[in-house]
Parts: structure tokens; C-alpha cells; sequence
């Protein structure tokens, strides 16, 4: 599984994308997020309010309850800005 | 129906480039919209803005908007253009441009183009303040008000 970060959350990562191989438990993109925070000091200053971010799974917006797989692109990242 | 054409780009675009593209070598087309949106300054308080995108999703829902405009308003041609990068103020960031028989759907579907990419193109704007310091722009909560307007009822 590939996972990309964004803006800040990318600056709190310290990285734009890693590949990952979560435990089995880890179905959706909910259940990601926290497994994200509680891996390591980045993943929780990163993920520390996640009511504020938004995800992507395969490029299309996500919800928490979207179910992630091996082999999906998920991407992490605050509500966007442009236009 | 008539196709969207989308760019994602670092590099400037010419409006009156992209208006000919859409109108030259036919007579159906009654009305252009257009929207131009700019870097502003803040009143001398910002440098300049950087705009972080996702490849590869960008385009794919810049399409899917563009498509979705072409078909609501039964438009002729459209086309969005938005850049990427470091962009100072006073520079464009993004183009819009809808053509159809009537003016109606052609002020609509830019109104509607920009509402929605404002809060469905993933795209993230950074400030570079006068002074060095930096900082990511917060969502609008009133964007996605004006992009609830165009909800179906």
C-alpha cells in the first residue's frame, strides 16, 4: 500500500510518501489514521486532530469508513485550497 | 456533448489564447464566461503564495467537474486551466472558461467551475508572508457554502 501526505501533514510526516504493509486489522481509512498516529511521534503530532483530515483511496475522496487493501494509494491531507 | 479541456500547469497561461481556442472555426456560440483568479497581497502583508497539488488526482477531478459543467449546462467547450508552484502577487492561478449558445449557462457554469474546484481540486496554498514566515491557508468554511448552492434541491 502507498500513502502519500500533503501540506502540513506532509511537513509533520517529515516525508511525501512511504510504502506500507499495515496488520490485517487495518480495513479501512479510519482504522489507518489511527494505526498512522499511534505508530510513532510524527503519526501523532501529524494525525493528532483527525476530524480536520481528509483522504483519498485510488485518487478518489475517501471517507473514514472507505475500505483500503494492499496495492490501494492512500493519501492523507487537510481540506483542500485552491482554485 | 462537447469535451473539457483541463491543464495543470507551473507555467503562466494566455486568456485570450484559450477564449480562441474554444470560439475559432465556428458560428454556435452566443457567450464566453470567464474567471480569473489572482494572487492577492493582502495589503502588502504576503510575498507570495505556493500552491501543492496531488498529480494524477488533480487532473483526474478537474475532469470529472469539467465534464460534470459540460453536462449540467449543456455547454459548447470548456476549459480549466490551474497552476502549481511559486506564484507571486498579482499573478493568475486559475482559469475558467465556459462557451454556450446563451449567456445564462455560460455565467453559470463558470460560477459553478470555480465554487466546485475550490473545494474538490485537490490543491493546497501555502503564504510566504512579507517577514519569512510561512504558513498553509486554512479552508473557507464559506467555499463550501457556495459550492452547497449548486446541490442538486
Amino acid at each position: 500500500m502507498r500513502v502519500l501526505y500533503f501540506a502540513w501533514l506532509r511537513e509533520r510526516m517529515g516525508r511525501a510518501d512511504e510504502v506500507l504493509d499495515p496488520p490485517p486489522g487495518v480495513t479501512t481509512v479510519a482504522a489507518l489514521l489511527d494505526w498512522l498516529r499511534a505508530r510513532d511521534a510524527k503519526g501523532a503530532a501529524a494525525f493528532a486532530t483527525p476530524g480536520v483530515i481528509r483522504a483519498a483511496v485510488n485518487q478518489v475522496f475517501a471517507t473514514p469508513a472507505t475500505r483500503v487493501a494492499p496495492g490501494d494509494e492512500v493519501a492523507f491531507f487537510p481540506p483542500v485550497t485552491g482554485g | 456533448m462537447a469535451s473539457a479541456t483541463i491543464r495543470v500547469q507551473p507555467g503562466p497561461f494566455d486568456v485570450g489564447t484559450e477564449l480562441l481556442r474554444l470560439t475559432s472555426g465556428r458560428c454556435d456560440t452566443g457567450g464566453v464566461g470567464c474567471f480569473v483568479g489572482l494572487v492577492r497581497d493582502e495589503g502588502g502583508a504576503l510575498d507570495a503564495l505556493t500552491l501543492e497539488h496531488y498529480p494524477g488526482m488533480t487532473e483526474r477531478a478537474l475532469q470529472e467537474i469539467a465534464d460534470d459543467a459540460v453536462a449540467r449546462f449543456a455547454l459548447l467547450g470548456c476549459t480549466v486551466v490551474h497552476r502549481y508552484g511559486r506564484l507571486a502577487p498579482g499573478e493568475a492561478i486559475v482559469l475558467v472558461l465556459a462557451t454556450s449558445a446563451h449567456r445564462q449557462p455560460a455565467l453559470d457554469a463558470t460560477g459553478f467551475l470555480i465554487d466546485w474546484l475550490k473545494t474538490r481540486a485537490p490543491f493546497w496554498k501555502q503564504e510566504h508572508r512579507a517577514g519569512g514566515t510561512t504558513a498553509w491557508v486554512d479552508a473557507r468554511t464559506e467555499d463550501d457554502m457556495a459550492a452547497g448552492r449548486w446541490s442538486a434541491p
